[in-house]
């Protein structure tokens, strides 16, 4: 016989029940078929004959209910209703299913439905949102490429790589005529110009001296005259085959081309010093004439 | 003990005489007489200019003194000559050959290049345009990466992400023309994935980010990148994967770049790992350059390679990163 009481006492009270789990502050029951999951008196699935749950099953919400008239039959116990997808519907037909029985059963009912259809709204709903897929690191893997990355970064030397490229792209001239700096052909050419023009200046100078050693020989006063004029020119002989030497820069920096200057100035390193005499000496005779 | 003696002695002496008559290969100048017992061969008489001998030849074996000397004293020069430097071996020295490296003349390479998702730009059709943008929820260090990557790519921006789905973004992108989308991943506050994804269409590259560092973390860097467009530097993409990756990257910036600004970005490839590099640069004379660094650096490793726009699930994958292929063989590698 179904003796309800006797039964709670036992499994509730005194005795174990395989389906309570105790915490410090609240039983809770595991029984799958308990409607608010408490371990109570009014709660326990063992403990009332008369009993009715909300379950749910792959999106669809069941009602079960059992009724003391087939407790003696365990596989038969639990009627098993489908309720609608409609919210208010599902509601009417529990209210169909349990009219006169107990409030609170009812109640509770009600309750554990709405809180399913709740969650299996939010279920559509996430898995429409983009869904966040974690993959597993693992630890030794992850050392070893670390490690493979280092030794790959010793290896690649970046900066010389990059050095080079740089280097090479303005070899080959993709740069075009940004950066000044003449190739290596170019470079021997301007070599050979170089010792070309000096060959060539050398007899220039020569033939200058010549002209001006003429010139003189043929009219001082025009020499005269020109000291006047001109500052550059003057009357002292040894001074002539330094003049030309001045000239030349001169006449270079007119002409204001880079390589040419850069020629000037490859010859002249080495005098330097006869320059800066050179400008010392006809700017105070200026200034005296 | 007399007799032991002499029997010593006279073993020495035998011993010294029996010492002549071995065949030793002995240095002639010690014993230059033809009382030495010889194997006659009759290769040797060849001239020693000839370098012909069979290999269980010897200098001594030679007959004729002069010529014997003469070979004699080659093989001292050359034994005091340093030993031939060797090439020591390396990881690059041993690469195991991959059959997909691509042959500058390749006709076939050539064709794909012409009608591939970059001919657009490669033919100058298209300007690039970059949407950069996280991962849900970025943090401070994944917002600064994002900016200065920004900076260093021109005509870049970025974008909060905000929840949104990627494949809801790629359509409104390509509406509003831009040509490439950029998705840093973030895990515990570091960047460490990055989604790269051509727009109309074209191939989408997961990558795995590390060494991430930042302009205030770079040391002796200088000021900021400005608004020019760099020269881009692809280094080391030899296979056909390399190559399409190589222009997957050459694509992100604009065609021409601006010499004034002197600003190269460098992607160099070593053993699958792709190092990404920000400079300034200065040529001091035609042989010497000086590079400073400026913007971010990071290093890249591919690890898939999808044919259409970013689709996880029914994408289809042109190169996936296997683990297990590379572990077979340390010396093979992909890109």
């Amino acid at each position: 016989m179904q003796h309800d009481d006797v039964i709670w006492d036992v499994i509730g009270n005194r005795a174990f029940c395989s389906f309570k789990v105790k915490t410090k502050v609240q039983n809770f029951c595991r029984n799958e078929y308990n409607i608010t999951g408490l371990c109570n008196r009014s709660s326990c699935p063992l403990a009332n004959s008369q009993y009715a749950t909300i379950r749910e099953e792959k999106g669809q919400c069941f009602l079960y209910m059992k009724v003391i008239e087939r407790a003696a039959f365990p596989a038969r116990m639990w009627e098993k209703v489908k309720l609608s997808k409609n919210y208010e519907k599902a509601l009417e037909q529990i209210d169909q299913n349990l009219i006169y029985w107990p409030r609170f059963i009812r109640h509770k009912c009600k309750q554990r439905f709405t809180k399913i259809t709740q969650y299996l709204i939010r279920i559509r709903k996430l898995t429409l949102k983009r869904q966040r897929k974690l993959v597993p690191l693992s630890r030794k893997v992850e050392a070893r490429e670390k490690r493979k990355e280092e030794k790959a970064l010793i290896a690649a030397q970046l900066d010389n790589a990059i050095e080079k490229e740089l280097l090479e792209r303005l070899k080959q001239g993709t740069y075009g005529d940004i950066y000044n700096f003449p190739i290596h052909a170019f470079d021997k050419a301007l070599e050979h110009q170089d010792e070309e023009s000096e060959t060539d200046s050398e007899e220039e100078e020569e033939e200058d001296d010549e002209d001006v050693g003429k010139k003189e020989f043929v009219a001082e006063d025009e020499i005269e005259e020109s000291d006047l004029n001109h500052s550059h020119f003057d009357r002292v002989e040894e001074d002539e085959s330094e003049e030309e030497m001045e000239e030349e820069p001169e006449a270079s920096g007119s002409k204001g081309k880079m390589p040419l200057k850069g020629a000037v100035f490859r010859k002249k390193r080495a005098y330097v010093e006869i320059e800066y005499e050179q400008e010392m000496e006809p700017v105070p005779k200026s200034k005296a004439t | 003990m007399d007799v032991v003696e002499e029997h010593d002695i006279q073993d020495k002496h035998t011993k010294k005489k029996t010492k002549k008559p071995k065949k030793q290969p002995k240095p002639p100048h010690e014993n230059g007489n033809d009382s030495m017992i010889e194997k006659t061969e009759p290769e040797h008489v060849d001239a020693p200019a000839e370098f012909s001998f069979p290999p269980t030849f010897s200098v001594s074996e030679i007959k004729n003194k002069q010529r014997r000397h003469l070979m004699f004293m080659k093989l001292k020069q050359e034994k005091r000559k340093a030993p031939p430097k060797e090439v020591p071996k390396t990881i690059e020295n041993q690469r195991v050959y991959d059959e997909t490296t691509v042959n500058p003349e390749d006709e076939e390479v050539a064709f794909d290049e012409g009608t591939d998702e970059f001919s657009a730009y490669f033919n100058r059709l298209t300007n690039p345009k970059v949407l950069i943008t996280t991962s849900d929820r970025p943090r401070g260090r994944t917002v600064r990466f994002c900016n200065q990557l920004a900076t260093v790519i021109p005509d870049a921006h970025v974008y909060y992400r905000r929840g949104l789905a990627l494949k809801k973004v790629i359509p409104q992108c390509i509406a509003r023309g831009f040509t490439y989308l950029m998705v840093i991943n973030e895990d515990r506050k570091v960047p460490n994935g990055m989604v790269l994804c051509h727009l109309p269409d074209g191939p989408t590259a997961h990558f795995k980010v590390s060494s991430v560092r930042l302009r205030k973390e770079m040391k002796r860097r200088g000021k900021d990148p400005t608004e020019h467009s760099p020269e881009v530097i692809l280094n080391n993409f030899t296979t056909r994967l390399g190559h399409s990756m190589g222009r997957l990257f050459a694509a992100l910036f604009p065609h021409d770049p601006q010499f004034v600004g002197r600003q190269v970005a460098t992607f160099h490839n070593q053993r699958d790992f792709i190092f990404f590099r920000f400079h300034r640069y200065i040529f001091k004379n035609e042989k010497r350059v000086g590079i400073q660094e400026l913007g971010p650096r990071f290093t890249l490793k591919l690890r898939s390679l999808q044919k259409g726009t970013f689709d996880s699930k029914f994408g289809e994958y042109e190169w996936v990163l296997k683990r297990h292929e590379n572990d077979v063989c340390r010396r093979r590698f992909n890109l």
